[in-house]
């Protein structure tokens, strides 16, 4: 059972780079532990909040991508949660997604080379595009 | 793009309107941003003469015009031209939007509240 997921948390403003790397790291080890892979981490920056959460107007972003089952995600939320620096995390899963878009994406360059060889038949993919989107 | 032109006679605007969104009423609250949506006098354009002569552009799916699939909550400029001043997700009948592309809109609106890219309510600050 392998899916995608995607954990965005955001941790405190005033936190240092090297605690920062350090938190990372445990989480990266975390995923392992629990029998997950980690795809890839990018550090969003620094961004103001929408809204105050525990009264900080900023946050440092970081994204999480993760692959495994519910157990690695269940870990990750559990030391997201437990861990006092990071103020709010979210978990989506993005492997059906993903898979929906790259069919589209397929279906498009198929419906291109056709079109491109049989330019007369460009109304017939037009019509057939609104099941495929829904 | 293709403009409705107005209803000849009053006898015809009753079977016209019916089939048009229901959008005449007055707009409480735009979107942030978006020339698409932004009506400047109304959204009949000129003003109606005797109940008729008016028209309107048809509104049509951003997403489909421009073929964006990836509606996503990481996305948060492109769905704050979905997002009233107020925070409150635009309807359809503002936008235009198809019903699938509205659906995974406000999915992917709710998320980005959620981690605080969106405001709940408000502007942000």
């Amino acid at each position: 059972m392998n899916r995608t997921y995607e954990l965005m948390f955001i941790v405190r403003p005033d936190m240092l780079d090297d605690d920062l790397d350090k938190l990372v790291s445990t989480l990266e080890s975390a995923v392992t532990t629990a029998g997950g892979a980690v795809k890839s981490v990018e550090r969003m920056g620094k961004r103001r909040l929408a809204y105050a959460v525990r009264r900080f107007h900023d946050g440092i972003y970081i994204l999480l991508t993760v692959e495994g089952g519910g157990a690695v995600v269940h870990e990750l939320e559990r030391r997201l949660r437990v861990t006092e620096p990071v103020i709010k995390f979210l978990t989506v899963r993005i492997d059906e997604e993903q898979k929906r878009l790259d069919k589209i994406k397929q279906l498009r360059e198929s419906r291109r080379k056709a079109s491109s060889t049989a330019p007369a038949l460009e109304a017939a993919p037009a019509a057939s595009e609104t099941p495929a989107t829904a | 793009m293709t403009e409705e032109t107005k209803a000849p006679a009053p006898a015809v605007e009753g079977s016209t309107a019916s089939e048009r969104p229901r959008s005449d009423g007055p707009r409480h609250d735009g979107p942030r941003s978006g020339p698409r949506f932004g009506s400047r006098s109304g959204p009949g354009g000129p003003p109606r003469e005797g109940g008729r002569k008016f028209f309107r552009r048809k509104k049509v799916c951003k997403f489909c015009v421009e073929k964006i699939e990836n509606i996503n909550y990481k996305d948060y400029r492109m769905l704050g031209q979905f997002v009233a001043e107020s925070g409150k997700i635009v309807p359809r009948r503002l936008t235009g939007v198809c019903t699938p592309h509205q659906r995974r809109l406000s999915t992917a609106i709710k998320q980005a509240r959620n981690i605080a890219l969106l405001p709940f309510a408000g502007a942000s600050r």
